[in-house]
């Protein structure tokens, strides 16, 4: 499982993109995301033409290309293995600049590379227009079990506070010299992730009662009933048919 | 270190691959929310998304492996021992969901495989090793804390090898199973280490101070729990390794059963002798293909059972439970710690 990001995405703004609902942009997403995984990896054309849908969108959404950069890392270890697919790769040989490389391996890589980073950029514009909290919203309304996503609330709302605990105990440690570099030191570290297991749940409890004392009856009152629009899902619609149409046009002319 | 980034993004295996697991964890997860309804009656929930949101700060803490080098938690199967495997495998999925929605971490389309690899295969499967593990160690505090870090290492590889079966499938690159599952499966088994000493530390801690929050020791009473035998991180050190050496000699018990050691040797090297090509250079070897192939597919026969034998028996474990539980009274009284 990927390693630790606390911080969410989502970069305040007021744009057209940003005031979708989003029930109506994650299901675009999604298909987005799909017509790109289901594109034959020959059409080079397509391609370009899903990251041209991106950038505009982007530009709409007043995201600028830096950051989208800078989050599309999370795929590095991807494009690292990728890399190495033409090397092991069996097959028929090619000669690029005095090694032989496998023909197949190459066609991986580059369908590999292309997928994972239109998808990963796909997912940092989605985060980055909709906040979590409508995030969540949106697969409710999409009919995911409320069981979930209220979890996923609440997991979201203490994430913060409980990765700030975590925080507190790590200097507190530093402090008085722990610097743990071998697996065999790694006692007291563990051991303060299972005081923060302990205070986390304990702290689930108080907040559980807490809610009881409000009146809390097992479902969360409902702040906003807004749901997409028929202009809303129009507009997430073109946008899914433009994508779905890319792909098809790919399996085409490829 | 990449400590277990299975994290898988868009593209990495074929759209087939990606539906039909999409659909199997779909179940899966809809199975595991029916079994833990009982646990997760609404009172549960602010606990559970507490849970789930040190299950994600857990997985952000940089542990030591080797001269100042990290690595992470995966934490299925501690989240599995320490609030019951159907309630682990509904936060995990949250967690990896989110993850790909919120933070842009994992491919959307590869929520399918994610969702099997990260929560259902570690969370099941882990807790089908615990339960395996405690039946052969005494029932006491040590007992409970070394099957954890057991079962802990047995999640990660088991959660490697689902992904290697994944690959022989919906492979979107020339390299063959035998190749991937060594490499999977013989880091992993490195991995596993970590997080077999990490998760028995973690739930050592919570039995000190409260025993009553560990699911998987709630068979224990207090006398058994008192008996606070304490282990040693070297010994557990020296007891993952000879596991590992165990493993690593049944795996390379596989490829030892190759005729042809130059196969052996390509393979090692990452060379595919499996598909036949026309080039006159690999003629020859098309023929040891065939043989490659039943080998790999005995590996693949191999590791299917034991996944599949893990994750029932974690599955059962949970229903069981979940029938049970209504006649016990509530270990965990809201409001009595303030």
């Amino acid at each position: 499982m990927g390693a630790g990001h606390a911080h969410a995405l989502y970069v305040h703004e007021h744009s057209a993109i940003h005031r979708i609902a989003p029930e109506a942009k994650l299901v675009a997403g999604l298909v987005f995301v799909g017509a790109v995984a289901g594109t034959p990896r020959e059409a080079f054309w397509a391609f370009g033409l899903y990251a041209v849908v991106l950038a505009s969108l982007a530009a709409i959404a007043r995201i600028g290309p830096g950051f989208v950069f800078l989050r599309l890392l999370t795929v590095i270890p991807f494009v690292l293995f990728a890399l190495l697919i033409p090397l092991v790769g069996g097959g028929e040989q090619t000669v690029v600049g005095g090694l032989s490389v496998s023909t197949e391996g190459l066609w991986a890589m580059w369908n590999i590379i292309a997928k994972a980073s239109l998808g990963a950029t796909t997912s940092i514009l989605l985060a980055a227009t909709t906040e979590i909290p409508e995030i969540l919203r949106g697969l409710a309304v999409l009919r995911v079990p409320p069981v979930m996503t209220a979890i996923a609330s609440f997991m979201i709302r203490y994430l913060e506070l409980v990765v700030e605990e975590l925080g507190r105990m790590r200097r507190a440690m530093a402090a008085r010299g722990y610097r743990p570099r071998w697996l065999w030191q790694t006692a007291p570290l563990a051991a303060a992730t299972g005081t923060l297991f302990v205070r986390t749940y304990e702290r689930g409890e108080r907040v559980h009662a807490a809610m009881l004392a409000r009146g809390y009856q097992g479902t969360m009152p409902e702040l906003t009933a807004r749901r997409a629009t028929s202009r809303e899902w129009a507009l997430t619609s073109a946008f899914s048919i433009v994508a779905v149409t890319i792909s098809i046009l790919a399996w085409t002319f490829r | 270190m990449v400590g277990g980034s299975l994290h898988a993004p868009d593209g990495f295996l074929n759209a087939g691959t990606a539906l039909a697991t999409g659909i199997v964890s779909a179940g899966s997860v809809a199975g595991a929310l029916r079994q833990s309804t009982a646990t997760l009656k609404d009172k549960q929930i602010p606990l559970a998304g507490l849970s789930a949101a040190f299950l994600f700060a857990a997985q952000m803490v940089n542990f030591p492996v080797v001269a100042g080098t990290t690595g992470h938690l995966i934490g299925g199967a501690l989240a599995a021992i320490l609030l019951g495997p159907g309630v682990a495998v509904v936060m995990v999925t949250i967690v990896v969901v989110l993850q790909a929605l919120a933070f842009a971490d994992g491919g959307i389309t590869a929520i399918g495989y994610n969702v099997l690899n990260l929560a259902i295969v570690p969370a099941y499967g882990g807790y089908g090793a615990y339960r395996l593990f405690r039946r052969l160690m005494p029932a006491t505090s040590a007992g409970v804390v070394a099957s954890t870090g057991l079962a802990g290492g047995a999640s990660v590889v088991l959660a490697a090898m689902a992904f290697s079966l994944e690959w022989l499938f919906g492979a979107t690159a020339p390299i063959p199973f035998d190749t991937v599952f060594g490499a999977m499966v013989g880091v992993h088994l490195l991995i596993g280490i970590g997080e077999a000493v990490i998760s028995a530390l973690v739930i050592a801690a919570v039995l000190r101070t409260r025993p009553d929050m560990v699911f998987g020791a709630r068979d224990l009473d207090r006398s058994q729990l008192a008996d606070t035998t304490r282990i040693r991180v070297r010994t557990f050190f020296v007891a993952g390794l000879i596991i590992t050496m165990f493993l690593a000699g049944i795996v390379s018990q596989f490829s030892a059963e190759e005729p042809d050691g130059l196969v052996s040797v390509a393979n090692q090297v990452g060379i595919d002798l499996g598909e036949p090509t026309a080039s006159p250079v690999f003629a020859d070897y098309a023929v040891e293909g065939i043989t490659n192939e039943s080998v790999s597919l005995t590996v693949a026969g191999v590791a299917g059972v034991i996944i599949t034998l893990a994750v029932a028996t974690g599955l059962l474990h949970g229903m069981r439970y979940g029938r049970s539980r209504k006649d016990r009274p509530d270990p965990v009284q809201p409001g009595t710690h303030s």
